[in-house]
């Protein structure tokens, strides 16, 4: 029996076996060891203690920067997602009704959600909406003084919200793809019965495009929780002035590698799994009542 | 289709000026002499210099910038490797192969998809830790030769359903094996997967900030986004010039990829929602 097992499975153990021996050693085993330490104290000298929940209990009662990182988090993406997502989606519109160029701009609009998530764009922000930044040139214009809107703990996180939103290029060319699969018949009977540009936007464009909107927000929402590189960097390493812009994952790395709290940075992360799995979740219920699919 | 409203053009053409506004002064400004950045600002420098090239390029504590490019090519390279090799592996099993629990495994890799990086992080460090392999590249590249970037592996496993399996059959009544079937038949025809797989993974390898910076504390061996960011915290408010021209070079190779297979990665983002 074991000679016919290995006979039917030898040729897909060759084959998955790298992924089998990845996801278990760098997947699976490593989830089970961090949900194991997050009941624990453990600082990486001294074996792991175990102390039950407390690293959760102190998370949600005691721990003001735990709770100024999510709040910032979460302002970060249920602001900045929208926003980039509703930037990308007009764009798309405007692009997909017959303009001269398309490739040139579709590429041009895509080649900062490349460059973004690299250190040399952080730096690039953080010069610009710093105090003697060209943004103070701008709102000079507006008779505005000029200051650093990355030191002022009121606009920190609004100028990495402004760079989410400044690489809406990849969700704006999945929007294109999308609008291209809307049959122009549907638009054509529409304009017959009469039906204005605004009755042909909700009436046709937005349900048909819905599927492609739930993608696009699924995963901006899951990328933009786990955010890290810009606040890093503009916030200097910390989490900013008044700790404006720690988000979470910033942190769970000051936690974890700064300060040594493995069991608690790993209970933070596994919070941050649930938050995010909630929110999914949360997307996929609600799906129902307003992502349309044919069939 | 073809005539295009001249305010659309316009409100498009204005907005593409505005983001790239920040980009092209940051460029400007990699010309000028370090005094005048922030008085001078405007596009064009009124003083040309390319002392802030020739300075940067030098690096810090001895150590000049074309090593830490070197260093970030070593691991891209490896990356690359890692990733097309055993990606494309497995998804041939999962695409053409039967085997015992193949949909657990499925559902497995697709669940590894969406699961925050974070989650892993620590344990991953105090294995990497225990086995000695902080400050090598080892723990960069290692993971992606046991295809542990399950996203690609979806990919490749819907570029495969594509292609029609009579060609296996058929290959099978010439001799081929299992094994021949993926070198000779499957492997060459994956080309567009594989390449898009290679420029995704060149790109983000060379843009990754955060295990660089967990595993990465030496700076012989730093790589070019963890320079940056040591520049940034050394030259403080001394060397913006040097800062931004470094800042500018760190994104040629990115910027010469998307050139190149712009086409290409364009088609990848279209049919897979990668998200760039």
């Amino acid at each position: 029996m074991l000679a016919r097992w290995w006979r039917k499975n030898r040729a897909a153990a060759l084959f998955l076996g790298p992924w089998l021996v990845g996801t278990l050693v760098f997947g699976v085993l490593p989830m089970l060891v961090s949900l194991y330490l997050s009941f624990t104290d453990y600082n990486m000298f001294k074996p792991p203690s175990w102390i039950g929940a407390d690293n959760f209990a102190s998370m949600l009662t005691s721990d003001s920067r735990w709770s100024q990182a999510l709040k910032v988090t979460i302002r970060y993406v249920f602001i900045g997602m929208p926003a980039q997502l509703v930037t990308a989606f007009a764009l798309a519109l405007a692009l997909n009704r017959g303009i001269r160029g398309l490739p040139l701009f579709r590429a041009v609009f895509y080649i900062p959600s490349l460059l973004g998530p690299s250190v040399a764009i952080s730096i690039l922000w953080k010069e610009v909406f710093g105090q003697e930044g060209i943004f103070n040139v701008v709102t000079g214009w507006f008779g505005m003084e000029p200051r650093s809107w990355i030191a002022d703990p009121s606009t920190s996180l609004y100028t990495l919200i402004a760079l989410l939103v400044w690489q809406f290029g990849s969700p704006m060319i999945i929007f294109l793809a999308g609008l291209k699969q809307v049959p122009k018949e549907l638009y054509e009977s529409a304009s017959i019965d009469g039906a204005g540009a605004v009755t042909r936007f909700f009436r046709i464009t937005f349900p048909m495009v819905t599927p492609i909107v739930f993608f696009n927000v699924v995963m901006q929402l899951i990328g933009a929780f786990q955010a890290f590189t810009p606040a890093f960097i503009i916030g200097g390493g910390d989490g900013g002035s008044l700790d404006s812009t720690l988000f979470y994952t910033l942190y769970l790395y000051i936690k974890g590698f700064n300060e040594f709290s493995m069991g608690y940075a790993s209970a933070m992360a596994w919070f941050l799994l649930l938050v995010i799995a909630a929110a999914t979740y949360l997307l996929f219920l609600s799906s129902r009542k307003w992502v349309h699919y044919e069939n | 289709m073809q005539r295009s409203h001249p305010v659309k053009l316009a409100v498009i053409l204005l907005l593409s000026f505005v983001m790239f506004y920040p980009l092209l002064w940051m460029i400007g400004s990699a010309f000028k002499p370090d005094s005048t950045i922030f008085t001078d600002t405007g596009l064009w420098p009124r003083t040309f210099t390319l002392d802030n090239f020739i300075n940067g390029w030098k690096g810090f504590s001895g150590i000049a910038f074309p090593v830490f490019f070197k260093n970030s090519f070593i691991i891209v390279v490896l990356a690359v490797i890692g990733n097309v090799a055993s990606c494309s592996m497995a998804a041939y099993a999962f695409a053409r192969l039967d085997f015992s629990l193949k949909k657990l495994c499925f559902a497995v890799m697709f669940g590894t998809i969406m699961l925050p990086h974070h989650v892993v992080l620590i344990p991953q460090y105090l294995l990497f830790y225990k086995l000695g392999w902080v400050n090598t590249y080892l723990p960069l590249f290692v993971p992606k030769l046991l295809a542990t970037d399950a996203f690609f592996i979806f990919l490749m496993v819907q570029f495969i359903r594509g292609i029609p399996s009579e060609l296996d059959k058929a290959a099978r009544v010439d001799g081929c094996g299992t094994v021949q079937i993926f070198t000779r038949i499957l492997f060459p025809l994956m080309t567009p997967a594989l390449v898009t797989t290679s420029i995704f993974t060149f790109i983000w390898t060379w843009n990754d900030f955060l295990s660089q910076l967990i595993y990465i504390s030496n700076p012989k061996l730093f790589t070019v986004t963890l320079a940056l960011r040591a520049f940034l915290d050394t030259t403080g408010q001394s060397a913006y010039g040097s800062l931004f021209a470094m800042s500018i070079v760190s994104l040629v190779p990115v910027l010469i990829f998307f050139i190149l297979f712009q086409r290409l990665l364009i088609e990848g983002i279209t049919t897979s929602g990668l998200k760039g």
